[in-house]
C-alpha cells in the first residue's frame, strides 16, 4: 500500500497498472491525453507497451488484438474519439474481448469545449455502439474512486469477457486528491478463465454455468478463430434465428444477471433521514454533496446517492435506496439524460431532473435553488 | 477428425468450414493455395513453426481467408485488420502476422491504417487480393477499379484514377513490395515464399479474378474467359523497376518483386529500445 496525491487521470492510469494493464493504444484527445502520456512512461517500467496509432479506430482494434494475446489492454478517449471507437466496441462485445475504455467526457456536442467538462455522453457510452447489447459503465467521482473503479473495470472485463467503460469527466481528470494505492497482492485481481479441455474438444464459444466461455488466446496452441459474425458454440458463422437468439440472450444475460455484483454506489446522509433523495454521478456528485449538506441547514433533509455503476443498474437495490424518500432528484451536468434511466426504475414517486449546464464544476447554489423550488411547491 | 485428407494442404484448413463461400472460378482460392504452399515449404524447412503464424482479416470475400485457414486467426471490422495485427505483433513479436484482405478492405476503408503501418515499417505481411471491385457487397467501385469500367456505383464507367498500391508502399518505405497474379500461381507462391522470410512491412498485391461480379458486369460472364483476359494483361519481369509498376488496364500489369531490402523494421527498433522486456 502507498498513498499518493494525484489527479483523476493519474489515478486511472495507476489503477490500470495495478489491475495488470500491459498494453495501451491510443490517439491524443483532451481531456484524456495525460492518461496516455503517463502510461507511455509507466508501462515500459512494468514490461508493457503504450503505442500511439493513427486514430481511435486503430486504437480500439489494437486493444482487441492485444487482448486476444491474453494481455490486459485499454485505451482512453473523449467524446469525438469514442464516436470513432464504437465500431470496434461492437466487435469487442460480439467477440467477448475483455478490454477497458477510459472515457473522459468533455463538453460537447461536436468539438464543443475540449478543455471543459460536461456529462453529455452518458448515454452514448452505453448505447452508442450498434447491436443493442449492454456493457458495464462505471463512473468515479473522486480520484480514489477512479483508482478503485479502474481495478474493478478490469476485473469485470476479465471475468465476464466484456468491454467495460470507465466514464470520467474533465473535472475529475484534473482534480487532485489523496489516493490509497494497493499492490496486486493486497486486492483481488481477476484473470480470465482459460480452457482446460484439449484443443480438439474445445469449443471457443461454449459457455460454462456463468455464461462465460473459457478463452484460449493467440499462442495457446488452440488455433483460435475469432468470429465477428453471428456464430454458434464452435465459432462457425450461422445465420439462423436460433443461433442469433441464443447468442444474443447469453451475451445480454451474462452482464444483466450480474447487476447486483457490478452495481456500486455511495450514500451520504447528512441528517440521517432521507426525505428527499438526490442522485448524481461523476464530478457533479461533488457539488451535489455540498448541496445536500447545506440544504440541511434549511431543514430540507436530503441524502445523496452517488451512483458508481451507471450500467447495469441494480433496479431492486435502487428502489430500496429511494424507498423512504418522497421525491427523487437526478443532478447531472447535461440536459437530464441519466434522469430518464432513473425514471424508468423509480415509478412510484416524482423523479425530477436537475440539469446543471456548467462548463466548470456545477454550482451547488444552483442545485439548491432548483431543489427548493420543488420542495416548496 | 477421422476424415481422410483430400489434399496435403488440408492440415492448414478448417475443413469443417468447407466448402468456402467463394464462387466457382474465383481467384481467392488460387491465392490461398499459393500462400499455403509457401507457408508449408517454410514450415518443412524449419524456418517457421505452424503455431507461429497468425492470420488477421477484416470484411469482404478476400478477408475470409482468415476464416478458412487453421492457424490462430482473427477477424475484425471492415478495414481494421492492420491495427489489430499491429498490436499482436508488438505483444507477440516472434509471431509471423499475416493480413489478408481485398482492395476495398485494405486500400479503401483501411487506407489510412495501411499507409501508417507502411510508414512504421511494421513487421506485417499484408496481402491485398485485388479484384478491382467491391465483390461481397455487389460490385461497387473500388480504389483500384480501372478507368472506364462499369460498376454499380459508376454506371457510366469509372473515371477516378486508381490507386497503385506498389508505388504507395514503395514511397512510404516498405521493405518488400511485390505484385503477383492468380493467373501465375507458381510465381505467386515464390513471392509469398520470399516474403515470409522478410522483416519490416511486406506488401503483396495479388491481381485476382471475380467472375461473379467484376466479370459479369463487364460482359465476361465466363470465369475462364475472364481468367484468360487477365492473364493476357500480365507481364512477368525479373527485377522490375518501380516505374514499371504502373497500374494500367490497357497496357497491362507488370508482375514481380519491386522492392526487396533489409531495413530495420518496427520490431527491431522496439527490441533495441526495450532489450530486457521483450517477451
Ligand atoms: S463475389 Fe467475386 S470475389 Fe467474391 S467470392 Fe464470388 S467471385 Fe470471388
Amino acid at each position: 500500500m502507498r498513498v499518493d496525491y494525484v489527479n483523476g487521470n493519474t489515478a486511472i492510469a495507476e489503477g490500470a497498472i495495478t489491475a495488470g494493464l500491459r498494453f495501451y493504444a491510443g490517439y491524443p484527445i483532451t481531456p484524456s491525453s495525460d492518461i496516455f502520456e503517463y502510461l507511455s512512461r509507466r508501462l515500459p517500467e512494468v514490461g508493457g507497451y503504450a503505442i500511439q496509432l493513427e486514430d481511435e479506430i486503430a486504437s480500439i482494434n489494437a486493444v482487441i488484438g492485444a487482448s486476444w494475446c491474453c494481455v490486459k489492454s485499454m485505451t482512453a478517449t473523449s467524446g469525438p474519439g469514442f464516436s470513432l471507437m464504437v465500431e470496434g466496441l461492437s466487435i469487442a462485445v460480439m467477440t467477448e474481448t475483455p478490454l477497458v475504455i477510459a472515457y473522459v467526457m468533455r463538453a460537447g456536442p461536436a468539438t464543443g469545449v475540449p478543455t471543459k467538462t460536461g456529462q453529455y455522453d452518458v448515454l452514448q457510452a452505453v448505447y452508442g455502439f450498434h447491436g443493442g447489447l449492454i456493457i458495464p459503465v462505471l463512473a468515479p467521482s473522486t480520484p480514489q474512486e477512479a483508482y478503485d473503479l479502474t481495478i474493478k473495470a478490469f476485473n469485470i472485463s476479465e471475468k465476464l469477457r466484456t468491454p467495460v467503460i470507465l466514464l470520467s469527466d474533465a473535472v475529475l481528470a484534473n482534480t487532485f486528491g489523496r489516493v490509497v494505492m494497493r499492490s496486486a497482492g493486497e486486492i483481488e485481481i481477476i484473470e480470465r478463465k482459460k480452457p482446460t479441455k484439449p484443443p480438439h474438444l474445445y469449443k471457443p464459444y461454449e459457455a460454462e454455468e456463468d455464461l462465460v466461455p473459457p478463452m484460449a488466446c493467440i499462442g495457446d496452441g488452440y488455433d483460435i478463430y475469432v468470429e465477428t459474425l453471428t456464430h454458434d458454440e464452435r465459432g462457425v458463422y450461422a445465420p439462423t434465428t436460433h443461433v442469433q437468439r441464443k447468442l444474443m440472450e447469453r451475451l445480454y444475460k451474462k452482464i444483466i444477471e450480474r447487476s447486483e455484483e457490478i452495481f456500486e454506489y455511495r450514500i451520504t446522509r447528512p441528517s440521517g433521514s432521507c426525505d428527499y433523495m438526490m442522485i448524481s454521478y461523476g464530478s457533479t456528485a461533488l457539488s451535489a454533496r455540498v448541496a445536500v449538506k447545506e440544504l440541511e441547514n434549511e431543514s430540507i433533509r436530503a441524502c445523496l446517492l452517488t451512483i458508481n455503476t451507471l450500467y447495469p443498474i441494480n433496479e431492486k437495490a435502487l428502489r430500496k435506496l429511494c424507498e423512504e424518500s418522497s421525491m427523487v432528484f437526478v443532478v447531472e451536468n447535461n440536459l437530464g439524460l441519466y434522469y430518464r434511466e432513473i425514471r424508468g426504475v423509480i415509478r412510484d414517486k416524482p423523479v425530477i431532473s436537475i440539469p446543471v449546464i456548467d462548463l466548470e464544476i456545477p454550482d451547488p447554489n444552483e442545485i439548491k435553488r432548483m431543489v427548493r423550488k420543488w420542495v416548496e411547491h | 477428425m477421422g476424415r481422410a485428407l483430400a489434399n496435403p494442404l488440408d492440415i492448414y484448413l478448417r475443413v469443417e468450414k468447407l466448402p468456402t463461400l467463394w464462387c466457382p472460378g474465383c481467384g481467392i482460392g488460387i491465392a490461398t493455395q499459393a500462400l499455403l504452399k509457401a507457408i508449408d515449404r517454410r514450415i518443412r524447412e524449419g524456418f517457421l513453426r505452424k503455431d507461429q503464424i497468425v492470420f488477421v482479416g477484416g470484411i469482404g470475400c478476400s478477408s475470409r481467408v482468415a476464416m478458412y485457414v487453421k492457424f490462430d486467426s482473427i477477424r475484425t471490422a471492415h478495414g481494421r485488420a492492420i491495427p489489430l495485427a499491429t498490436a499482436i505483433k508488438i505483444v507477440k513479436p516472434d509471431r509471423r502476422v499475416i493480413v489478408v484482405g481485398g482492395d476495398g478492405d485494405i486500400a479503401g476503408i483501411g487506407g489510412n491504417h495501411l499507409l501508417h503501418a507502411i510508414r512504421r515499417n511494421m513487421d506485417l505481411m499484408v496481402i491485398v487480393i485485388n479484384n478491382m471491385i467491391y465483390a461481397m457487397t455487389g460490385g461497387q467501385h473500388s480504389p483500384t477499379t480501372p478507368p472506364g469500367i462499369y460498376t454499380t456505383t459508376t454506371p457510366e464507367g469509372s473515371f477516378e484514377r486508381p490507386l497503385n498500391l506498389i508505388k504507395l508502399a514503395w514511397s512510404l518505405g516498405a521493405n518488400y513490395v511485390a505484385r503477383g497474379s492468380v493467373t501465375h500461381p507458381q510465381l505467386l507462391e515464390q513471392i509469398f515464399y520470399k516474403g515470409l522470410e522478410r522483416r519490416g512491412f511486406i506488401l503483396i498485391e495479388v491481381i485476382s479474378t471475380c467472375p461473379e461480379v467484376f466479370g459479369r458486369h463487364i460482359g465476361l460472364r465466363d470465369a475462364v474467359e475472364l481468367y484468360r483476359r487477365l492473364r493476357d494483361k500480365m507481364i512477368v519481369k525479373k527485377n522490375p523497376s518501380i516505374d514499371e509498376s504502373e497500374y494500367d488496364w490497357e497496357k497491362g500489369f507488370v508482375l514481380g518483386v519491386f522492392v526487396d531490402r533489409e531495413e530495420k523494421g518496427y520490431i527491431d527498433h522496439l527490441r533495441l529500445l526495450r532489450r530486457d522486456c521483450m517477451r
